[in-house]
């Protein structure tokens, strides 16, 4: 059994992975919508740069992307603690997913809905944000939660870069109580209760959203 | 600040290495959790309800754990209960393990939206337990979830850079020591990057193909 003082420590680590993958939840969501209106929009030179960015992210394992953040900007002369590199490189990388997510969602919109939008003189971002954001953002959720889950199940790779998060602190445990199961298998213990409780909070989500549109 | 991707360049063997080890481990794990994975469709599927529902906790149980502590249950926990496994085989391990929990879930659900006639044909054929799997219900069910098998090869190869962390020689392990031996890290890591893409993107064409070829041997079956 793991005693009450590693207990406390592990959850301290589950703490940063809960805060920094919070960060990134809450910063990569309008981060994802702004590449997606890239992708979908007008002008031709933000669409291709958008189209790379997210093909390119979400083809790049989150380890190597953590560390092309955390050692390779410094290059150019921008100094970053572990910390703020963990959390900015997982934004950009769940904002390229979420962009996926996004842009489906509005590919999918009702064009119908748009020309009459337009019918009533609304102007584009007007018409977006009155007509369309308001709907499509229920169809977006479930697979937004979705790469939440994702997201959370990815972050062991800030540890990489010294960030001590619950799977660092796992391991630390496990090398100074000679115990490695019973700390490992309270960090995937603690895992899931972060999932499930995600997970829950979606479907009650979701369920409060269904019950409005049906009244 | 110059960036000298000529060093890069310089230290292709090693960037190459990497890729192919990455490719290897991914494809072989691929392989055998499809194995594995087909085979836990037995208890996934069973008339007994207990079964299937022990089955389904063990599989949705799996896909909550993050690859690195997996990674760090096989190399680093099993020894304490005397399985002492050396890297490569411990990379094979957890990546077969890890996969397996996917695949099975894959392959039930394609299993599931197959039509039930076409089952109940193949029984009126007299096909049979293990040939009735392989002979009628396995090729259609892997024609159906191709596109999704691809999807998590590239899951796959994404999660094998944690990998690098147990020391195993992989294209992200490479990227990593070509960086710190010459420090250029942004052209090392850049050129990981633009290899991962490729090999996603070459992964990603290969399953559009074959959906459209799957296609036409259905409609020339028809």
């Amino acid at each position: 059994m793991l005693e009450l003082a590693a207990l406390f420590d592990l959850l301290e680590g589950a703490g940063i992975t809960v805060g920094v993958c919070s960060a990134a939840i809450v910063a990569g969501i309008p981060l994802g919508l702004a590449i997606a209106a890239g992708r979908t929009g007008r002008n031709p030179v933000l669409r291709a740069i958008c189209t790379v960015y997210a093909s390119l992210v979400r083809a790049t394992p989150v380890v190597t992307f953590v560390m092309l953040i955390y050692f390779g900007i410094p290059a150019f002369g921008l100094e970053m603690s572990p910390l703020p590199a963990a959390v900015i490189a997982l934004t950009l990388n769940t904002g390229a997913f979420n962009s996926e997510i996004w842009r489906a969602a509005i590919v999918d919109f009702s064009r119908g809905q748009l020309e009459a939008a337009t019918a009533f003189g609304m102007t584009r971002r007007t018409a977006f944000w009155r007509i369309m954001f308001p709907q499509i953002w229920r169809t977006a959720l479930p697979p937004l939660v979705n790469e939440m889950t994702l997201l959370i199940k990815a972050s062991p790779a800030i540890a990489i870069i010294g960030v001590v998060e619950l799977t660092r602190k796992a391991r630390q445990i496990a090398e100074y109580t000679y115990e490695p199961l019973p700390a490992f298998g309270s960090a995937l213990l603690i895992y899931g209760v972060v999932l499930a409780v995600l997970i829950v909070a979606a479907r009650w989500v979701e369920g409060r959203l269904a019950e409005r549109r049906v009244t | 600040m110059t960036l000298r991707f000529e060093i890069v360049l310089k230290e292709w063997p090693q960037f190459a290495i990497g890729l192919g080890n990455t490719v290897w481990l991914c494809g072989v794990s691929m392989l055998l959790s499809l194995v594995l994975g087909a085979l836990f469709l037995a208890p996934l599927t069973a008339h007994s309800r207990n079964v299937r529902r022990v089955a389904q906790t063990f599989v949705d149980a799996g896909r909550c754990v993050p690859f690195l502590l997996l990674t760090y249950f096989v190399y680093f926990a099993l020894p304490a209960v005397g399985i002492i496994l050396d890297k490569w085989t411990a990379a094979l391990a957890t990546l077969v393990l890890y996969n397996t929990a996917y695949m099975a879930e894959i392959l039930r659900a394609g299993w599931v939206s197959l039509p039930p006639g076409q089952i109940q044909a193949g029984r009126a054929f007299g096909f049979r337990g293990f040939r009735l799997l392989r002979r009628i219900i396995l090729p259609q069910v892997l024609i159906a979830v191709g596109p999704v098998i691809g999807n998590q090869l590239i899951q796959l190869i994404k999660d094998s850079a944690f990998l690098s962390i147990i020391t195993i020689p992989e294209l992200t392990y490479a990227a990593n020591s070509v960086q710190s031996y010459y420090f250029v890290p942004f052209e090392s890591f850049i050129a990981a990057t633009l290899l991962y893409w490729m090999l996603c993107s070459g992964i990603e064409w290969v399953v559009r193909r074959s959906e459209r070829w799957a296609s036409f041997v259905r409609r020339s079956h028809a």
